[in-house]
């Protein structure tokens, strides 16, 4: 659960980031834009257990000085890329929905373009992609159960091992509900917002 | 008419792509000056206006600003739009900030006033164009008017030298034309400087201190309200105000 939220985080933030890049027009940003691309496009094109099987056991194995070891930690940062891509293409169908009309009126308000895009488009564009962002966000909360390929000890896991050596299968219902309190009340909190926000408006 | 020039459009050009929609403009705004822009959509009358706005590149000419060249590419785009308040026909609130957060904005992140003093600032202009307690309203809870009326407060909150009016009342339902009419017609009054685009002719008698026609990216006739609206020389231009007449819009 601890990983999990340490991830979302991450994985809001570098996903914004990206998303920005990709929508930037400066020629001068063309590089980074163009790094951006290859990104979302690599991470998503990888399925997340081989990237979590890549960063958990390859990183180690390279045996670099400094470089963390822990395969919590391994794991966060193999979800983190994998989610960010995805999450980047979300936000930047946001930012995309968003008229020019908006940029141009910012602009005119005298705000220089990162400001238009802080205080304009940005926070219009995450209101419209929140259902996406919570379909993600749910996503990855379930794939957090790909960690135990490095042999982290998460809900499915346990519920796997108790399930083997007893011929049992509740504990694998168990690990379901478990999964389920969480992404259930997650759901609709969210639907709440939404709705409350249309009323407002 | 001897006030300074603010602004100064010389030989300006635009072209998008293949089409040509400014094609060498020369106007001058004087301070205190009110000029209309006629001349029928396509006309240039919007391009120009956000060429002086650098929200268009221009393609060749120069525009001034108080005697600075402010097309020239060392020019921080950014500083010359603090001095410039543009209304824009569809209104283009922000519509997820409450009136005040939307007269404020401009003043708070561009100018770097203070949170209180520009929520002061902004609820004064509110109240002077008849938006009293609207302050926390989203823009889409207020009619067309009200919101061109709140476009208009944002672009008065940075106190610009002078605005720029790009057909305000065109997306307005014909009985909410008169309150944002009457609010430009205040400013004028103060001394205001400002173009306006528009397809008021009346107003345009009543407010302008001179009338420029566009026709195909030109100006192709200038001059007193009096003179291009009632004997206009030019036959484009007389036969644009028979069309407006025949729809009943004089």
């Amino acid at each position: 659960m601890k990983l999990f939220l340490g991830v979302e985080v991450i994985v809001l933030m570098l996903g914004l980031l990206v998303a920005v890049i990709r929508t930037s027009k400066a020629p001068a940003l063309f590089p980074i834009r163009m790094l951006a691309a290859v990104y979302c496009d690599f991470f998503r094109g990888v399925p997340v257990i081989l990237l979590v099987y890549l960063v958990g056991f390859g990183i180690p194995a390279l045996d670099l000085e400094g470089v963390p070891k822990d395969p919590i930690i391994l794991a966060g940062i193999a979800l983190s890329l994998a989610y960010s891509s995805y999450v980047a293409e979300v936000y930047r169908a946001g930012i995309a929905s968003i008229h020019p009309s908006q940029t141009d009126a910012g602009l005119a308000t005298g705000l220089t373009r990162f400001q238009t895009l802080r205080f304009v488009v940005v926070p219009q564009a995450v209101r419209r992609v929140r259902p996406p962002l919570l379909n993600d966000f749910i996503s990855l909360q379930k794939d957090v159960a790909l960690v135990s390929v490095l042999g982290i000890s998460e809900a499915f896991r346990i519920a796997q091992v108790e399930a083997a050596s007893t011929f049992n299968y509740t504990p694998l219902i168990a690990a379901a509900l478990l999964y389920l309190a969480v992404t259930f009340p997650m759901a609709r909190i969210l639907d709440h917002i939404t709705a409350r926000e249309q009323i407002n408006s | 008419m001897s006030g300074n020039a603010v602004i100064e459009i010389q030989g300006v050009t635009k072209a998008f792509g293949e089409r040509e929609v400014l094609g060498g403009i020369d106007l001058t705004l004087r301070e205190h000056e009110a000029i209309a822009l006629i001349g029928a959509s396509g006309s240039g009358k919007s391009t120009l206006l956000r060429c002086i706005d650098l929200l268009v590149e221009i393609d060749d000419g120069d525009i001034l600003l108080d005697g600075e060249v402010i097309t020239d590419p060392s020019v921080n785009p950014v500083e010359v739009r603090r001095k410039l308040g543009f209304v824009f026909q569809a209104f283009n609130l922000f519509p997820h900030m409450s009136v005040i957060e939307n007269v404020t904005l401009g003043s708070v992140r561009a100018q770097g006033a203070g949170k209180k003093e520009a929520r002061e600032r902004g609820r004064a202009l509110l109240e002077r164009f008849g938006l009293g307690g609207r302050e926390d309203d989203k823009p889409d809870q207020l009619s067309g008017g009200q919101q061109q009326r709140v476009a208009l407060c944002r672009a008065l909150s940075v106190q610009p030298r002078a605005l720029l009016l790009d057909e305000v009342t065109s997306a307005l339902d014909p009985e909410l034309v008169g309150d944002v009419l009457d609010a430009v017609r205040d400013l004028k009054q103060e001394g205001m400087t400002m173009i306006i685009a528009t397809h008021e002719m009346s107003f345009a008698r009543e407010v302008a201190d001179e009338v420029a026609f566009l026709h195909e990216g030109k100006i192709i006739e200038q001059g007193s309200p009096e003179m291009i609206l009632a004997e206009p020389e030019r036959p484009e231009t007389q036969k644009f105000l028979r069309r407006l007449l025949a729809a009943g819009r004089i």
